[in-house]
């Protein structure tokens, strides 16, 4: 390691610790006319409950503490309208104070706007220091790369505490903590029992199935096994990522700090304050462009590799980020034009439709763009390049998968045991998706609330919060040190099930491979992010047809032979699959089994 | 039906699995060096950190059970061809019906004083990588003797750690027996600029010991003595048949086998590094320790015992190879030293890491070979040209067929065509790039 990125590494610490401090530096202040209660009962009672908590203009030194003297004065507001007699005509919860009315009443907005302190006073000094000295620390680390001969670097990659996973065990011990515990969150989140119950029933289901109907019991995952929690650091960056995750999704008010050092990015680009979801957008783009100029450092031997990240880089940039901040900008409806439902769940979201509806030609155009997409787009384009033009190409998910999560691709499990697992997963998540949508939609229609006595509502709530927030950001990215960069796009992405439907079964794209050169060496498999055992197909010559594969590219390039090609071409495509394809050169003598 | 497999190497492993398909005879595969099947070309990997041994695993550990192959860790001490029957180390005997031997080689050793000392090892089993991986905490400096592929492989393995390394080769040039002097002087480059020490035309002569029977230094035939902390030693293989010294199998360098893999001992077969063809094929050698020939033997065999008697054809010679960066594949008759009526067409790229060569008969102008560095060529279709005997201007106009680089990489077909047109004064076009659609359609033909 050179002394350059030596000093990369410390910077970067540096910046992440900054970073995670700046959530502590500032105090927070609120007074009276801070107050947005429309409902005159709640707000009176909530008022006269601050006199008595002395909540108004007493500085907090922490946003913990502040939310904790709102959370209790909110209590006490909600205790004595629950004493008193609701007036005639008023309706119960429009006079008492339901539980679910703090997140409306108390936006992280709210919080951010009562902050004040040194990051308040110089967000951009203080993002420079955090986020600035983080980036410059990566970079740092990262530009040296380029000195290197071009070629394939994975040296040491398990042996680095940081890149050499977990075994399988442990794997599923993180998961047995996380699932559980968005479950039981899960409960308190829609103040409802039955999805959270109707999810651990098809979480017990699935394991069932997979376990005893399809007798994987017995077949234990061996191939990942590996030295305990040697890989410590990488724990350590996961666990700090599902922090991360858990405090964007469900307690956004305590990332103010990170809101309010962002506000000057926001300003400038969208004309608004900066919302966590700012904060996230700005945050996930810088990461894919520095750790795309790492995958440009580490593949520039590979012009696939190169274009590839380059595309991600520009869509995220371009598509996710800066088009839709412009378009608010503008006051135009704004939209993430390339994402494509059913990944993007809320497009038909009644709201989402009125809003587009709404907003004049343009918005008009959003719509209909975004039916196309879903129509047209992806079945037509994933005929001739398969899923791949989306997923390693387009996505913003993916994006990050293949820039900040390279280092961790080896970590996905190839055992046959997890591509059972995979497959009941991604399409249950597929199935519940379209269920969910339609009952949107036959409520957006019809007006009627209720679908075979079902809320609506709560079922939309459920998959926000499950598949959107769960799945595909605490368990899909926050895993990726754990489980691989393709958690979410392997087990859970509805639209990468839709995409790879396709794929299997109507599409030109194949990865061929080169008559009997394989030597079973096991870096194509290692190196699958979608946990595919490459291997498997190329040491038999046989193409390789795979729903899930993303078309990354990588088994190609860390194939020591030169076995794997991807290729797009329709001929021959049902029998260059074949399990029986023979390796021997001489076939024509030998008349191979099926 | 009892068949026992002696080794399980790609060579054996592949005629257990191909039994299986063909047959429900009892299988039990033995070995003394792992519970499991695992890629022996991987090593290397596992070493340098881009994979845990447990991913050189081609088939997951249920694998065997769910396919009634046997597994069975033992060392086999004596085959006794007459009774049917292996000893093993413990005393333990095992009855066959057929037995096949497949169990690969060992490092040549040419009686180097020292040679036997701790620290000094080939590169070829299981405990090999595991006593590089011992001594290789703290090491220093390591010497490689033999430039061959396991030498660059172990060159690179230690380079991968920062260990410097002082590689000894006898040759004029890294490999310039088997590659052809572009190549060879190519390799030699990519060798140097990697920052290993590599002396050509030098020899080992001995290995100094430090006291405690551990190897301290070696000592080149040009006087030099090398400080050390481990010796390779990787000037190529031989059989591994040491325990069939007084059975009555026939061995010579290795065990004799007729076409048909049968050894001179009944329902005894040999097959892999260890089998030497009496009567070798044209071009072909009588021990060829690879990878492919080891799994075609596998089949091969496999179908001698449970169908019907094929003799071993291993087809157009090919084989693959990674120097560091520098990926190679080889079609066909590549010689070192070319016969006069061989002619090459050779292009190489200006950054000295790429080439492509092809090799015609001059006489009657049919092709006979490929020899790719850093560029990846289709093995069927290169194959079908051979095998059809194609003439080189053909080959040449759809060279693009035969293009197997990934994607949006640059296509060199057309430059070689150019060389072509310079040297023979024609004006060849390139008519087919790199499609799919007109490799199948071509390998339909």
């Amino acid at each position: 390691m050179t002394l350059l990125q030596k000093t990369g590494i410390g910077l970067f610490i540096i910046g992440i610790g900054v970073f995670t401090a700046i959530l502590g530096l500032d105090s927070y202040k609120i007074g009276e006319k801070d107050i947005n209660i429309e409902n005159e009962y709640h707000r009176k009672a909530f008022l006269e409950a601050a006199q008595s908590t002395g909540l108004f203009n007493q500085d907090y030194a922490s946003n913990v503490s502040f939310m904790a003297a709102i959370k209790s004065t909110f209590k006490q507001a909600q205790g004595s309208l629950q004493n008193q007699a609701i007036p005639d005509g008023v309706g119960e919860w429009d006079f008492k104070l339901g539980d679910w009315k703090f997140k409306e009443y108390f936006k992280p907005e709210l919080v951010r706007d009562a902050s004040f302190g040194t990051v308040k006073d110089n967000p951009v000094m203080w993002w420079l220091l955090s986020v600035g000295i983080a980036l410059l620390g990566g970079l740092f680390y990262i530009i040296p790369k380029f000195n290197s001969l071009p070629g394939i670097k994975n040296n040491g990659i398990y042996h680095s505490p940081m890149e050499r996973g977990l075994t399988w065990k442990w794997r599923a011990l993180a998961l047995g903590i996380t699932i559980p515990g968005i479950l039981i969150y899960g409960f308190f989140y829609l103040y409802d029992w039955f999805w959270p119950a109707v999810t651990a029933i098809v979480i017990g289901l699935i394991i069932g199935l997979v376990m005893f109907y399809q007798n994987s019991k017995n077949n234990n995952p061996q191939r990942s096994a590996g030295p305990g929690l040697t890989g410590w650091l990488g724990i350590i960056t996961g666990v700090y990522m599902i922090g991360f995750y858990i405090l964007l999704y469900w307690a956004p008010h305590y990332i103010t700090g990170w809101m309010t050092m962002f506000d000057p990015f926001s300003r400038a680009l969208n004309g608004g304050p900066a919302s966590q979801w700012f904060v996230y957008g700005m945050l996930y783009t810088i990461i894919i462009i520095v750790m795309g100029v790492r995958m440009f450092a580490k593949y520039r031997h590979n012009r696939y590799q190169l274009v590839r990240t380059g595309s991600v880089m520009f869509f995220q940039t371009a598509f996710a980020f800066l088009i839709p901040e412009i378009l608010s900008l503008l006051n135009k409806p704004s939209m993430d034009l390339k994402n494509i439902w059913p990944l993007n769940y809320t497009f038909f979201f009644d709201w989402n439709i009125d809003n587009l509806i709404s907003g004049g030609g343009l918005g008009i155009f959003m719509l209909v763009w975004g039916i196309i997409l879903v129509v047209i787009a992806v079945p037509l384009i994933t005929y001739f390049y398969g899923k791949r033009w989306y997923c390693s190409w387009v996505c913003g998910c993916g994006g990050l998968a293949e820039t900040l999560g390279d280092p961790y691709r080896q970590l996905s499990d190839k055992s046959m045991r997890a591509w059972k697992y995979e497959r009941w997963i991604i399409h249950g998540v597929l199935a519940f998706a379209i269920v969910m949508t339609a009952m949107t939609l036959y409520t957006y229609f019809s007006g009627s609330s209720h679908v075979i006595g079902m809320n609506t509502n709560n079922v939309r709530s459920w998959y926000g919060f499950l598949i959107g927030a769960g799945f595909s950001g605490i368990v899909g990215t926050g895993f990726y040190p754990l489980m691989g960069n393709r958690v979410w796009c392997r087990f859970g992405c509805p639209l990468a099930a839709y995409l790879g439907l396709v794929q299997r079964f109507k599409s030109r794209f194949r990865i061929t491979t080169n008559g009997g050169q394989c030597i079973s060496c096991g870096n194509c498999s290692t190196y699958c992010e979608m946990g595919i055992d490459v291997r498997s197909y190329a040491q038999k010559g046989q193409d390789i047809v795979r729903a899930s594969c993303v078309g990354c590219g990588i088994c190609s390039a860390v194939c020591p032979r030169g076995v794997l090609r991807l290729e797009n071409g329709s001929s021959d495509i049902s029998t260059r699959t074949d399990a029986m394809r023979a390796i021997h050169i001489t076939e024509d003598q030998i008349q191979l089994l099926s | 039906m009892h068949v026992a497999i002696i080794g399980n190497g790609i060579s054996g492993i592949t005629a257990a699995r191909y039994i299986r398909k063909l047959s429900d005879h009892q299988i039990t595969v033995i070995s003394s060096e792992t519970d499991y099947f695992f890629s022996r070309t991987a090593l290397m990997y596992i070493y340098m950190g881009h994979m845990r041994f447990e991913d050189t695993k081609p088939y997951e550990d249920w694998f065997w059970k769910k396919n009634r192959i046997d597994l069975k860790r033992a060392y086999v001490e004596k085959v006794d061809v007459k009774a049917h029957a292996l000893h093993f180390s413990g005393g333990e005997k095992m009855q066959y019906d057929k037995l096949i031997i497949a169990c690969g080689s060992t490092p040549n050793k040419f009686g180097w004083p020292g040679q036997d000392l701790k620290r000094v090892h080939g590169m070829y089993t299981y405990q090999d990588l595991e006593a590089m991986e011992k001594y290789s905490e703290g090491l220093k400096k390591a010497v490689i003797v033999g430039g061959g592929l396991i030498g660059i492989e172990m060159a690179e393995m230690f380079h991968s750690r920062h260990i410097p390394v002082t590689f000894l080769v006898r040759e004029k040039s890294f490999w310039d027996a088997a590659l052809p002097y572009e190549e060879s002087q190519m390799v030699t480059r990519h060798i140097r600029e990697n920052g290993i020490d590599l002396q050509l035309e030098t020899e080992l002569k001995e290995i100094l010991d430090n006291g405690n029977g551990e190897a301290k230094a070696a000592v080149s035939n040009k006087g030099e003595t090398i400080e050390c902390g481990f010796v390779g030693l990787t000037a190529g293989v031989r059989p591994n048949i040491k325990f069939l010294e007084g059975s009555d199998i026939e061995t010579q360098r290795g065990i004799l086998v007729n076409e048909y893999l049968e050894t001179s001992a009944p329902d005894v077969y040999a097959i892999g590094d260890c089998a030497q063809a009496r009567e070798p094929l044209p071009g072909r050698r009588p021990i060829e320790a690879i990878w492919y020939t080891g799994r075609m033997m596998g089949e091969t065999v496999a179908y001698n015992i449970c169908k019907k008697k094929i003799a071993y054809d291993p087809g157009i010679w090919f084989n693959s190879a990674k120097f560091f960066d520098i990926e190679y594949q080889v079609y066909g008759t590549v010689l070192a030293k070319a016969p006069e009526h061989h002619a090459s067409i050779y292009w190489e790229h200006s950054d000295g890491r790429m080439s492509i060569r092809i090799v015609y008969n001059k006489n009657n102008n049919q092709i006979l070979g490929f020899n790719l560095m850093g560029v990846r060529y289709r093995h069927e279709v290169c194959e079908k040209w051979i095998k059809e005997k194609a003439n080189i201007e053909e080959v040449l106009q759809n060279l693009g067929l035969a293009n197997f680089d990934p994607e949006f990489y640059k296509e060199y077909e057309t430059e070689v065509i150019k060389l072509y047109n310079q040297q023979s004064g024609k004006n060849l076009q390139l008519k087919k790039r790199r499609n799919l659609n007109a490799v199948l359609s071509f390998l339909r033909k």
